[in-house]
């Protein structure tokens, strides 16, 4: 079949059977945008590229498929790159299209020209720059298995407006052949060596811990970790990417560990004899000083990425493999080895009740009011609210930590936040992609009155899409995080995170022609949340106006050991209190 | 880490791509790592490049330069080959003062102790092509030194598993 460059674009995406894409057209993609209204695409335009991009990879993180989107080459491109960087960080499956100046004219500063692979090569997984239409479709489809095999991440294709223009040949029957790349064979088994070794260590540790993170989610392995923490008794702590692997209430899980994670969390890493990584890359927001993290643990570290493995602290065991095909591999093995240990359940009870002391000892706790609208209460009414079963985006700071600490998650793949880049403007765009990817859910994000600044023309696209996304402003009139730092070092200078002059974003929103909502008292809360959920076919935003100074406790001050936790007052009765 | 602070010599087969050399040397940039000598050319495939390069770190910092090199899509193989037996080589062209007859028989004499040649003559310079291991190419360049280099250029350092040690390059597979 012949077909221009952009017809086999299109239909290579029907083939990897892509049905939704983000993107923003311009000149450079003027043959792809003339072909798309007769392909079973549906596009949605947002009114931003950053928005495309983190709509794409919101509608990745929820789906497990791959995000898809397009802009048009130079500054098309460079909008695109926050949002890259933002999904190859937290390994998000996302393949995306730009175009580019034609071929004969690349390298000459020709209008809308930009080096879009030599920008994007440092925040994608890979790039192409397709130089020859009868490369083309062999190149998506490399793009699509590179972006969800192994280590899934972002793949850039770039594409000059001749090559979409050009006519080639086109089979479908040699596009559905298995895709080859020689130089790229992730390893997916674990090493059953290793495995055996694993589980003769679980077996006999003493005071193990899992370390959960957001490869356990991706490769689809939470239920299998929930199975091993039940099966060998052994208390679960997850990272912010990890977070919905677990149940939220289950009983060994102990939250989240690292800068604001739970007292019980840390104090379990830091005693424990083994630490159980799985799908977690050892992050500084996590160990806080990397040489006193979990100092007496063995460590086993299972990663589909071997580059993890020793990055930041040494494995003991180190399992590279895909989460999911190793534990199913080392469920058995553990299950074997403690069958053949009398003594094992009564040594891992003690540990159990140590942990558990923690955590009622030292809960999370803020001080509630009557008066002022507490933002960790919030949370926790949007979580009664929804019945816990909403997928939650959120944007950067305070808000997004309350978020993780507070809304006790339930099923995997339900928390879309920006996790290594700690993207501010991420949370809209990304509901807007996760609405697409999952209509059935009901989807809340929630953001701070600094962030939803940073992307809030994407109302309109989910205005115009009929997407009905919920957003809570958790609105504190500050850069919350921000001062909340300034506030604890550097001596209550609070430089640049007064956020002074404040767009009244029900008014804004409203303008947009979405449906705006404020509460400024705790008896609002509920109502305006119940509201807020009757709406269903426009975008809803939330104005909560909130206690103005709350800080997010416990945290680990930078550079402090995960033991060295400030904690919250817990009120007069427990002011006494103190860390060890 | 490991406080033991070397060279090593790293051999990697890629992709013979635009954006393949890019990439690895972009790699080190951003990872804060760095290259002591680079050296790229084809192999006996025309598609796959060979590139040699020297960098300095402890066995920690080596051992993420490899893994991370691995990751790379275009990246075959990477091999640390410093402590292996191999064939290690450089290219080295230099022009030397000779004014005077004794720096002339000076840098003849050198010539012929290292197995080089002289590759360009005019009244007062020789031009010197060497070949051989670091230490050969640095030895020879610290006794002509005081005659006056006038110019030098260095290829980086290109190496191979000697044969018949029971390995090959092509038996490590990526990972
Ligand atoms: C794009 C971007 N710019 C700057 C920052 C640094 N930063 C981290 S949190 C934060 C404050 C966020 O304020 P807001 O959205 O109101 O959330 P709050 O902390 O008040 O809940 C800032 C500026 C960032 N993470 N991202
Ligand atoms: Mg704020």
């Amino acid at each position: 079949m012949k077909l221009s460059g952009a017809e086999i674009l299109l239909k290579a995406l029907e083939l990897e059977g892509v049905e939704k894409i983000f993107g923003y057209p311009g000149g450079a993609v003027l043959d792809i945008y003339d072909r798309l209204p007769f392909a079973p695409i549906k596009h949605y335009l947002t009114r931003h590229e950053q928005g495309a991009a983190h709509a794409a990879d919101g509608y990745a993180r929820v789906t497990g498929k791959v995000g898809v989107c397009f802009a048009t080459s130079g500054p098309g491109a460079t909008n695109l790159v926050t949002g890259l960087a933002t999904a190859q960080i937290d390994s998000v499956p996302v393949v995306a299209f730009t175009g580019n100046v034609p071929t004969f004219m690349i390298g000459n500063d020709a209008f809308q020209e930009v080096d879009t692979v030599g920008i994007t090569r440092p925040i994608t997984k890979h790039n192409f720059l397709v130089k020859d239409v009868k490369d083309l479709a062999d190149t998506v489809k490399k793009a699509f298995h590179i972006a969800r095999t192994g280590r899934p991440g972002v793949v850039l294709v770039d594409l000059p407006k001749d090559v979409t223009r050009e006519i080639a040949d086109f089979f479908e029957e040699e596009y559905k052949t298995p895709v080859q790349i020689r130089s790229y064979k992730p390893v997916l088994k674990g090493h059953p060596g290793q495995i055996k070794k694993a589980a003769k260590a679980i077996a006999s540790a003493e005071r193990p811990v899992l370390y959960i993170g957001g490869g356990t989610v991706s490769s689809g392995a939470s239920d299998l970790v929930v199975k091993l923490a039940e099966v060998a008794n052994i208390p679960m702590t997850a990272t912010l990417m990890g977070l919905t692997a677990v149940p939220g209430n289950h009983p060994f899980f102990l939250g989240m560990l690292g800068m604001h994670g739970t007292y019980a969390a840390n104090m379990a890493v830091q005693e424990s004899d083994l630490l159980i990584a799985v799908g977690a890359r050892f992050d500084d927001r996590v160990t806080g000083r990397l040489k006193d993290f979990a100092p007496n643990a063995k460590v086993i570290h299972i990663d589909i990425d071997s580059a993890e493995i020793g990055k930041n602290r040494a494995a003991d065991i180190p399992i590279v493999g895909d989460a999911k095909l190793v534990l199913e591999e080392l469920l058995p093995e553990v299950e074997r080895q403690v069958a053949k240990n009398r003594e094992f359940y009564n040594v891992r009870q003690k540990w159990i009740m140590k942990v558990k002391s923690w955590a009622e000892r030292y809960p999370l706790w803020y001080e509630p009011s009557d008066r002022v609208i507490k933002p960790q209460f919030v949370i926790q009414k949007i979580w009664e609210v929804t019945k816990g079963e909403a997928i939650i985006t959120t944007d950067v700071g305070q808000h997004q930590m309350w978020t993780a600490q507070y809304y006790k998650f339930r099923y995997p793949r339900q928390l879309v936040t920006s996790g290594g880049l700690g993207t501010m403007g991420f949370g809209v765009p990304a509901a807007i992609g996760a609405k697409v990817g999952r209509p059935d859910k009901t989807v809340f994000c929630i953001s701070g009155d600094g962030s939803f600044q940073m992307n809030m023309q994407e109302i309109v696209t989910a205005v115009h899409h009929n997407i009905p996304i919920k957003v809570a402003i958790i609105n504190n009139n500050f850069l919350g995080m921000v001062r909340q730092w300034q506030g604890i070092f550097y001596d209550k200078n609070y430089s640049q995170v007064h956020l002074d002059v404040q767009p009244d974003f029900v008014k804004l929103v409203e303008a947009m022609g979405g449906v705006g909502l404020r509460a400024e008292r705790p008896a609002e809360v509920e109502k305006v949340l119940k509201e807020a959920m009757a709406i269903n076919d426009r975008p809803v935003v939330i104005d909560f106006i909130v206690d103005r100074e709350e800080d997010v406790f416990p945290m680990v001050p930078p550079g402090g050991a995960l033991n060295e936790m400030i904690l919250p007052s817990y009120g007069k009765e427990k002011a006494k209190k103190k860390a060890v | 880490m490991d406080g033991h602070y070397r060279k090593h010599i790293i051999s990697v087969l890629v992709e013979n791509q635009p954006g393949a050399l890019a990439r690895i040397i972009e790699l080190f940039s951003a990872r804060g790592y760095n290259i002591e000598s680079l050296n790229v050319g084809h192999t006996e495939d025309p598609t796959i490049s060979r590139i040699t390069m020297v960098a300095k770190g402890d066995e920690h910092t080596i051992e993420q330069i490899v893994k991370q090199l691995r990751r790379l899509i275009d990246v075959f193989k990477v091999r640390d080959l410093t402590d292996k037996k191999k064939l290690d080589r450089e290219l080295l062209i230099v022009r030397v003062n000779v004014e005077t007859p004794e720096k002339k028989d000076e840098v003849k004499r050198l010539v012929d102790i290292f197995g080089a040649q002289i590759v360009d003559v005019s009244h007062d310079t020789y031009t010197v092509e060497l070949t051989g291991d670091e230490e050969q190419v640095d030895a020879f360049l610290e006794l002509i030194k005081p005659l006056g280099i006038r110019e030098m250029a260095r290829t980086g350092r290109v190496a191979m598993v000697r044969a018949l040690q029971g390995e090959t390059f092509g038996e490590e597979s990526k990972h």
